[in-house]
């Protein structure tokens, strides 16, 4: 194709071919920090003109690659940056089968991680790039890569896809302009700009971190914590994991070890601010548990 | 550059990958993506020296050939739970088949939807049936429903609610508007039975179907996996079958299908090296004599013609970004599907009612 990029993020190297420079220029301001090295890919995505004509005459971007959707709805070019992302994550989400995939956030401390999941909206990637500004580090705002073999995390930190409200909290929260991408209005999720992760996060995206808190967030209800048994998890995860079926028994294998390694609990929260300190809390209170067993044994 | 042969020679020549640099192993990889023929390449190159990145891609889709065919099994054995009642033979067709009847055709094959044939007197159970057991209708336009029901070889598709898979009900293997008329009835009564009740079509029969559905019906889209498909299962009917090749050229005739399968095996020979030809009835004997036991190679019929040319150009035409290439020679077979379809009046009239609901919206 005309333009293309190759972008590593964790274990998956991706080539990007486009038919319109501007939004490669935009991958790679964006993905700055990441290897950008050339290679054999583990996916291939087409940035692709809907028809010659409209490579010139409001230009419309087709997503396209090694896995499509067969109805995917193409967008404007304005959003090439955000086709690309969305084809990136079909990619992941169709054919990916290293690791079992959920659809969720996460962030580590002192190599334990915690892993958020929801329906779009439960406020997950946000949450997840407030705590990676805040001394934790951001594994990925979308999907979470468990190693069915060892248990372990796996990060995927691509940049996160900030939507709507989201957007003016993190300009608040991050100086630097420049990881911020260009904000695209009227996409079909609204107004989306994409936030690359603080330097040490992409850096260490190669080194796994164990599993040690899950939560199922959900933003904007009054404040409430319930506790999620084994069984719950195990339902809600199958739900929110694209691989799950595919992966057959060792997916099951996978993820009931998860489910049993750590404790779960549902959280609602009115704001970031709350959000962030109750994630903080059942950590604490996580850690001591932890403690008090370790001590105990 | 990358093409459907590039795919072809490493399919048929594992050793010949040696030579790719990581360029071309990423052309190649795409290629056979878009050929849906990266599950066979993960399988045929299991053996060889590969990068470790390669590597990493193969297991990936090796995972997913396993996952795809216990899936696909499984789905006929739900058809043939929810079929338990009808009497007659339920048999089935393509990938399922193979994997089914352990030809080495299934070999890393992706299974999309399951195609069955039943008698086309069986088909008001059949569909019951199935409605029962949970599948329902795909297309709930009237026209593209009563379209199927009177021209079609096959029901409008019906997909499982909970399992979210298609199942094609077939009662012939061509629409009935075009050219050739198989027989039905032939092909259920020499279906070969299964361990699992469900039966498969005669090895003849499945190289005449194959043949037909690339030849007689689509745009050839899916051009070069048919062929791989012929060539595997050619290659191992050839060795099996006493007098495949006789047998093979009897029920192509009885079919009517004798030059859609002699142009599938010159083909399949060009891009994969398949080792016979197809003789017509009235040869075989002259050539008796110079041919192997089994092949029946006549030098008059492998000869390459140009139409056979343009069908090469068609169904290898993607590139190594695994886009497709040759817009206008896809066109032209886009074309040439729906004219063997229907006679002209009718693709007329066809094509009128779809223009005008496109543009009602």
């Amino acid at each position: 194709m005309r333009h293309s990029c190759f972008i590593t993020v964790g274990p998956a190297r991706f080539r990007i071919g486009s038919d319109w420079r501007a939004p490669i220029d935009q991958l790679r301001q964006l993905y700055s920090d990441y290897p950008l090295d050339e290679g054999v890919p583990d996916f291939t995505v087409r940035l692709q003109a809907t028809s010659a004509l409209r490579r010139v005459v409001r230009p419309q971007v087709a997503i396209a690659g090694d896995f499509t959707l067969p109805d995917a709805v193409p967008l404007p070019l304005e959003q090439g940056l955000l086709a690309a992302e969305m084809a990136m994550n079909l990619q992941m989400a169709l054919g990916w089968r290293r690791h079992l995939l959920l659809h969720a956030s996460a962030v580590s401390r002192n190599g334990r991680a915690v892993i958020m999941t929801g329906v779009s909206g439960a406020g997950k990637s946000t949450l997840s790039a407030l705590l990676g500004e805040r001394g934790w580090r951001f594994l990925g705002d979308e999907f979470v890569l468990l190693d069915p073999d060892t248990g372990m995390i796996v990060p995927f930190p691509r940049p996160v896809s900030l939507k709507n409200t989201a957007i003016s909290a993190m300009e608040r929260e991050v100086d630097d302009d420049t990881r911020f991408g260009p904000v695209m209005r009227d996409t079909p999720k609204g107004t989306i700009r994409h936030l690359r992760p603080r330097t040490e996060a992409v850096q260490l995206m190669a080194r796994e971190t164990r599993p040690a808190l899950l939560l199922f967030p959900r933003f904007g209800y009054p404040r409430a914590v319930r506790r999620v048994d084994e069984a719950e998890s195990f339902v809600r995860l199958t739900q929110a994991s694209t691989n799950y079926v595919a992966l057959g028994e060792r997916g099951f294998d996978a993820l009931t070890g998860f489910v049993r390694a750590m404790s779960a609990c549902a959280i609602d929260y009115a704001d970031g601010e709350e959000g962030v300190e109750m994630v903080e809390r059942l950590w604490s209170e996580q850690g001591a548990k932890t403690g008090a067993r370790a001590a105990a044994a | 550059m990358t093409n459907g042969w590039s795919v072809a020679r490493a399919l048929t020549d594992p050793g010949s990958v040696a030579a790719l640099d990581a360029t071309g192993w990423t052309h190649l990889l795409s290629a056979a993506r878009a050929l849906s023929l990266i599950g066979t390449l993960a399988e045929v190159l299991a053996d060889a020296p590969i990068p470790p990145d390669v590597a990493r891609v193969f297991a990936d889709v090796r995972h997913s050939n396993v996952a795809g065919q216990r899936q696909a099994l499984w789905e006929a054995e739900c058809a043939r739970m929810a079929l338990a009642e009808y009497p007659g033979r339920v048999v089935l067709l393509k990938g399922t088949a193979f994997a089914a009847a352990g030809y080495d055709a299934a070999l890393g094959r992706s299974i999309g939807d399951l195609d069955i044939l039943v008698d086309r007197g069986g088909l008001d159970q059949v569909e019951g049936l199935l409605l029962e057991a949970g599948w329902e209708w795909v297309k709930p336009d009237p026209y593209d429903d009563a379209y199927y029901r009177e021209w079609m070889h096959e029901l409008p598709p019906l997909i499982h609610a909970e399992r979210d898979r298609m199942i094609d009900v077939h009662h012939t293997i061509l629409p009935l508007t075009a050219g050739p008329t198989p027989d039905a009835a032939a092909l259920i009564a020499d279906a070969r039975a299964l361990p699992s009740g469900l039966y498969a079509l005669s090895p003849a029969d499945i190289i005449c179907h194959a043949a037909a559905h690339l030849i007689a019906d689509g745009d050839l889209s899916g051009g070069m996996r048919n062929l791989w498909d012929i060539d595997r299962l050619v290659r191992q009917f050839v060795v099996e079958e006493e007098g495949f090749s006789e047998t093979l050229a009897e029920r192509a005739k009885l079919h009517g299908l004798t030059d859609a399968v002699g142009r599938a095996l010159r083909l399949s020979a060009q891009l994969f090296g398949t080792p016979i030809v197809f003789r017509r009835k009235s040869e075989s004997r002259a050539n008796a004599a110079q041919s192997d036991p089994g092949l029946g190679l006549s030098p008059e019929n492998s000869r390459v013609s140009t139409s056979d040319t343009l069908f090469l150009r068609r169904i290898t035409a993607v590139d190594g970004w695994g886009r497709k290439t040759r817009k206008l020679t896809r066109q032209g077979f886009y074309i040439r599907s729906h004219l063997l379809r229907m006679p002209p009046a009718m693709l007329a009239r066809h094509l009128w009612t779809k223009w005008r609901k496109g543009h009602r919206g």
